[in-house]
């Protein structure tokens, strides 16, 4: 089979909880090792190595914390958006679980991306708030995440909460660019001499480095955290199946 | 064409006959604007400058009070299965019922936001765009705030949690709406936010129906 059937074949097996779990633990476990292992790398040598920017002094540091942090935000709403359509048109579990396992995961790095940016904020901006686009959309992308979470809560049946939950996000995609853009359009009416965070195309180099690494660091040590959860959330799922009951009694797999 | 004005008509009548709730969302902006001009010590200059912006917030607010409910009375006594089993298609019933809600909730506040402005201190300038914000904005609001009704139609508690799964995609209309007004109020051209927002109602029309005819079927089955 050519590699468009080899992915299909992995894409329904994945989509089996207990395939899934059964040969999950290997990647969760190296996940998370290497993506320590890239964040140690990157933060060190980010926070100790990398000289301290001309206008910012030490505090621009927090930038390799920030940026994978926000980065990673993003993804995973997108990521859940596109398991929310998955779920709802081939109502594949695994896709619900994913969405379960990974949206707590999302809210802290939103959480984290805006304090760390609030933090940044107050020695360079003097203030830990400003009306910037991506500071409002931040907190928006905050507020979807913490929306699905809340959703889900209040849906006393669980098959109709997942649902509702994954057509909460497919929603939110789409209204995603429309925000993004109405914001934009917002920031530079009210702020024209607005402070563009980072300025990315002319970033060095040498910042350039430990920021990547650190960012993949937070993508695989998140795939990782995901694995694990996705993995609690599958035995709690499939409880009162035979194939979990043997695991919680042997154990061996 | 039948279908919808057959909710339509069947969803104004109803509200008509229900008066003291359908006038809840008008009587919250009342007090609110009331409430705002009092915490504030009065209408000054700088609320005066605030007012066409303060009073989109409090439309939106209205708005979306009026909408959170809209469908838990017809799911509470069967109504609203019938319609989903029955409305072929679904998509003009649940625009008629959406317009009779905004006829209801949202379109008295086109009255009233003017005068709201014209009471918190604004400038006589740029009402009619404010107005016409309104026009725009509202409808765009309830088909948005339909979406979040929908979805937390058999939750028991609705409510709140409608709003807060709604108020990040009212943020564009917001934007837009409240950026005509102040523009308007200060003198500048408001045209390119006033085609934003046509284009956003055009957009939420089209799509927003959808979305809640899929959240009501979640809500219904199982």
């Amino acid at each position: 089979m050519g590699i468009w059937g080899w992915l299909k074949h992995k894409y329904h097996r994945a989509g089996s909880p207990r395939w899934f779990f059964a040969g999950s633990k290997g990647w969760m476990v190296g996940l998370y090792i290497f993506g320590a292992a890239l964040i140690l790398i990157g933060s060190v040598w980010g926070l100790g190595f990398v000289p301290p920017e001309r206008y910012q002094g030490e505090s621009s540091r927090i930038l390799f914390v920030h940026v994978p942090a926000v980065s990673l935000a993003q993804t995973i709403y997108i990521a859940i958006a596109v398991a929310g359509l998955v779920f709802l048109v081939w109502r594949m579990k695994m896709a619900d679980l994913f969405i379960q396992a990974v949206a707590p995961i999302g809210m802290v790095m939103t959480a984290a991306g805006l304090a760390t940016g609030a933090i940044w904020g107050m020695p360079t901006w003097g203030t830990g708030w400003v009306w910037d686009a991506r500071i409002i959309s931040t907190l928006v992308l905050l507020l979807l995440f913490f929306g699905l979470m809340a959703l889900r809560e209040a849906v006393p049946n669980p098959d109709r909460g997942a649902r509702a939950v994954a057509l909460l996000a497919v929603v939110g995609v789409v209204n995603i660019p429309i925000i993004q853009y109405s914001v934009e359009w917002f920031a530079t009416l009210h702020q024209p001499e607005s402070i563009t965070i980072g300025q990315r195309p002319t970033i060095a180099a040498v910042y350039l480095w430990p920021l990547g690494i650190n960012a993949l660091g937070y993508y695989c040590f998140a795939a990782g955290a995901a694995i694990a959860a996705l993995r609690v959330r599958i035995l709690h799922a499939e409880s009162g199946t035979e194939w979990v009951r043997e695991w919680v009694r042997g154990g061996d797999e | 064409m039948s279908l919808l004005a057959a909710q339509f008509g069947r969803d104004l009548l109803l509200g008509l006959r229900t008066r003291a709730d359908a006038a809840n969302p008008l009587v919250f902006f009342v007090l609110a604007t009331l409430l705002l001009g009092l915490g504030t010590g009065g209408a000054g200059a700088e609320l005066g400058d605030l007012a066409p912006g303060a009073i989109w917030v409090l439309a939106l607010f209205a708005n979306m009070l009026g909408v959170e409910g809209m469908f838990r009375r017809d799911a509470e006594d069967g109504t609203l299965t019938q319609l989903l089993l029955h409305a072929r298609p679904l998509f003009p019933a649940l625009i008629g019922k959406l317009a009779a809600n905004w006829l209801i909730c949202g379109a008295p506040v086109l009255v009233l936001g003017p005068g709201a402005a014209l009471v918190l201190g604004g400038s006589s300038n740029g009402l009619g765009t404010l107005a016409l914000s309104l026009l725009l904005g509202t409808p765009a609001l309830t088909l948005l705030g339909a979406i979040g009704a929908a979805l937390t139609v058999n939750t028991g508690r609705g409510g709140l949690l409608a709003l807060v799964l709604v108020l990040p995609f009212t943020v564009p209309v917001l934007v837009f709406g409240a950026g005509a007004s102040m523009a308007a109020a200060g003198g500048a051209s408001a045209a390119f936010p006033l085609l934003m927002l046509g284009a956003l109602l055009a957009a939420a029309l089209t799509g927003a129906p959808f979305a809640v005819g899929k959240a009501l079927a979640i809500a219904e089955e199982g």
